[in-house]
């Protein structure tokens, strides 16, 4: 049973601040949990590694991107299976079961669900993290009213977990460290009446006459925006090999979420495939939160991530391997070690150069993938572009899809950073403000876009350092007139306002 | 075309050379005068926080993707730039006491280091180059800013240190 408590009480930077201890049911016993965690953080933090067992080979599953993307977590909850149990906040006396393959979705609706509610709001946002965010705000102080809607429990995205200073100018948060942007954008929201958020409801899809459907825990939402703006983020890779899927592999974010939102060990000894910025921030994270890193493994001859990024975790001894990668993990209900090797010039692994490492945490960093779903389904004009992480939906540089009114910002547009996702939110906002209020406030919020547009094509992107995603999102922006002819050939499945 | 890669790149450590033939590194004569700023900082990354955060006007950028470039005259090692950058990239480096040296740097680990204590010194990869005593510790919005007596010979190679307790 479980070994100890992985909470952490002590951290440089960050202050857990935990809520009142409630007790649930995990497989029949009573465990402990404070008010705020979820599901999984709890029950990882008290030393449970396997949540579910696999439909076929019943081999055991552990929590993996800890955002509500996958489907790692899925458990019974109060006889709900597969619940997402890292976006499902603990409540006291609920009974939560490990779920074995795959259990009868139940057919009697969940208490209150059948209610039904149209939701009025000029705009609908989809996503509450940084793009999400600063759309919202965007709008909201222009007196336009906004629903923001965010799957999680609580508003800001991937911000939350981000303990580093930010980059960027002091008017783009920059300075500020991650979890405090979120706090500061998610609170001034708040002091608009205009603005209103749900949590923990799902934007499931858009249906013909311009609605957005919604589900929320009691409720079924239809709204009917005037313009639909989709900031849903972006999903963590996968990597192919053998023992991937036991617990202890887990996404670099996933390792985030546990440490820096929950105050939770994700282990003891990590190994971090993959030196882009986001395996290189999650080594350095790793380090503040009192775990060992052994090392950085990095396919390629040079570090993916900005050399100030591995400047600091070298500076501690934490090596980075380049032209190395993960072969295998082992372990019976939880990585107890992997094999790396180096590879060749053609990314093959070289024989006899194979090595052990002593680990219980695997993280894997090798990039994201745009969360694109609700395009797909309203047959938005997409393109596969490889420099932003897979499929994205073709728009203009205001940022509009070929479904009329219906915007794309931040990751879901193609991966990039944080601040780009913020820059993306506001410009999304400021094109429909422009079209939804009249006169000079429609211009000044036009003049904003451009000013906005200019800063982030002509200066920010011009950094060699976002060379990569600049010419993906090049790929991906078409001219107004372009999208008018994609929409005649590929007429939409819906369209807004 | 592996050959055209700063080898700081392949290693995440960039050597004294390195900085002083990418202009860098403060002359000689400057070090001896009183603390300096060094932001190893070699990449256009798209960020100007320094410039903003630096009271005497010392770091110089026309484009907020520009490699800041310090003002060795007007820079008074102060520290600011130390505290605010997010690449955890600035130091300061001070010669001015004959025999002794100064290094200003970022610390964000547990546990905080005191004034007066005996600490581990770390180079930038990581190697532990001898010991150094913690003079100066000050905070700004959760990140340390050390100053400890080096070894004169480790004033360009220490930019970290460990506290063992
Ligand atoms: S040490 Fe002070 S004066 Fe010198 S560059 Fe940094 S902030 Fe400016
Ligand atoms: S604040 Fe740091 S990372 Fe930003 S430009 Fe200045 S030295 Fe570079």
């Amino acid at each position: 049973m479980p070994p100890s408590d992985r909470r952490i009480w002590e951290h440089p930077i960050l202050t857990f601040k935990r809520g009142r201890k409630i007790r649930f049911l995990f497989e029949g016993r009573e465990v402990e949990a404070y008010e705020g965690e979820s599901v999984a953080a709890a029950l990882y933090a008290i030393g449970i590694d396997v949540f579910s067992y696999s439909a076929k080979l019943g081999r055991p599953r552990g929590p993996f991107c800890m955002i509500g993307k996958c489907s790692s977590c899925f458990m019974i909850v109060d006889g709900i299976p597969n619940t997402r149990t890292c976006i499902e906040p603990v409540r006291e006396g609920m009974r939560v079961e490990r779920q074995r393959g795959l259990p009868p979705v139940p057919n009697v609706p969940p208490p209150g669900a059948e209610e039904e509610e149209v939701l009025e709001a000029d705009v609908a946002i989809v996503g509450g993290g940084p793009a999400g965010l600063a759309a919202a705000l965007e709008l909201a102080k222009r007196g336009i009213s906004v629903a923001l809607i965010q799957d999680h429990f609580k508003l800001g995205g991937q911000l939350v977990k981000q303990t580093h200073k930010f980059f960027g100018s002091k008017d783009l948060f920059g300075g500020l460290r991650g979890f405090q942007i979120a706090e500061e954008m998610a609170s001034k929201l708040a002091s608009f009446p205009n603005a209103r958020v749900l949590l923990q409801s799902f934007a499931y899809g858009v249906f013909r006459g311009g609605w957005l459907g919604v589900a929320s825990r009691s409720k079924l939402y239809r709204v009917k925006p005037r313009a639909l703006i989709v900031a849903s983020g972006a999903s963590e890779q996968y990597l192919a090999f053998p023992g991937n899927d036991l617990p202890g592999v887990m996404g670099a974010g996933g390792a985030q979420t546990l440490m820096n939102e929950y105050g939770i060990k994700p282990g003891e000894r990590a190994l971090v495939v993959g030196s882009g910025n986001v395996g290189l921030i999650v080594s350095y994270q790793l380090l503040q939160a009192g775990v060992e890193v052994r090392a950085v493994l990095e396919i390629m001859p040079q570090i993916g991530g900005w050399f100030v990024h591995a400047a600091k975790v070298r500076r501690y001894g934490i090596p980075i391997l380049t032209r190395h990668t993960i072969k295998a993990v082992w372990g019976s209900e939880r990585v107890e070690g992997a094999t790396i090797t180096e590879v060749d010039e053609r990314f093959n692994p070289i024989p006899g150069s194979e090595r052990d490492v002593d680990c219980d945490l695997v993280l894997i960093a090798i990039g994201l993938q745009p969360d694109t779903r609700l395009f797909a389904q309203a047959r938005a004009v997409m393109r596969w572009i490889p420099e932003v992480g897979g499929p994205v939906p073709l728009r203009t540089r205001y940022l509009e899809t070929t479904v009329p009114n219906m915007f794309v910002a931040g990751d879901s547009s193609g991966i990039e950073e944080a601040t780009t996702a913020i820059i993306e939110g506001r410009i999304a906002a400021l094109s429909v403000a422009s079209r939804l209020l009249e006169g000079s406030r429609a211009a000044r919020a036009e003049e904003e876009a451009e000013k906005l547009l200019r800063f982030l094509w002509d200066e920010y992107r011009a950094s060699p350092l976002l060379s990569r995603a600049r010419r993906g999102k090049e790929l991906a922006t078409v001219s107004v007139e372009e999208l008018e002819e994609l929409r005649r050939r590929f007429p939409p499945e819906v369209s807004f306002g | 075309m592996v050959s055209e890669i700063p080898s700081y790149r392949r290693s995440g450590v960039i050597s004294v050379e390195e900085l002083r033939r990418l202009g860098l590194l403060p002359p000689e004569d400057r070090l001896r005068k009183g603390p300096v700023a060094i932001l190893e900082c070699p990449e256009m990354i798209p960020c100007n926080i320094c410039v903003s955060a630096c009271p005497s006007g010392a770091i110089r950028m026309d484009r907020i993707i520009d490699v800041p470039r310090v003002d060795w005259d007007k820079c008074v090692g102060c520290g600011n730039c130390v505290a605010i950058c997010p690449g955890l990239a600035a130091f300061v480096v001070d010669l001015s006491k004959p025999g002794k040296a100064y290094v200003t740097l970022p610390h964000e680990l547990l546990p905080r280091p005191r004034e007066g204590e005996e600490v581990t010194l770390l180079s930038r990869d990581g190697r532990e180059v001898g010991k150094g005593r913690v003079v100066r510790v000050w905070e700004r919005n959760r990140t340390l800013v050390v100053t400890v007596e080096v070894p004169e010979e480790l004033a360009m190679e220490v930019r970290a240190i460990w506290v063992r307790r």
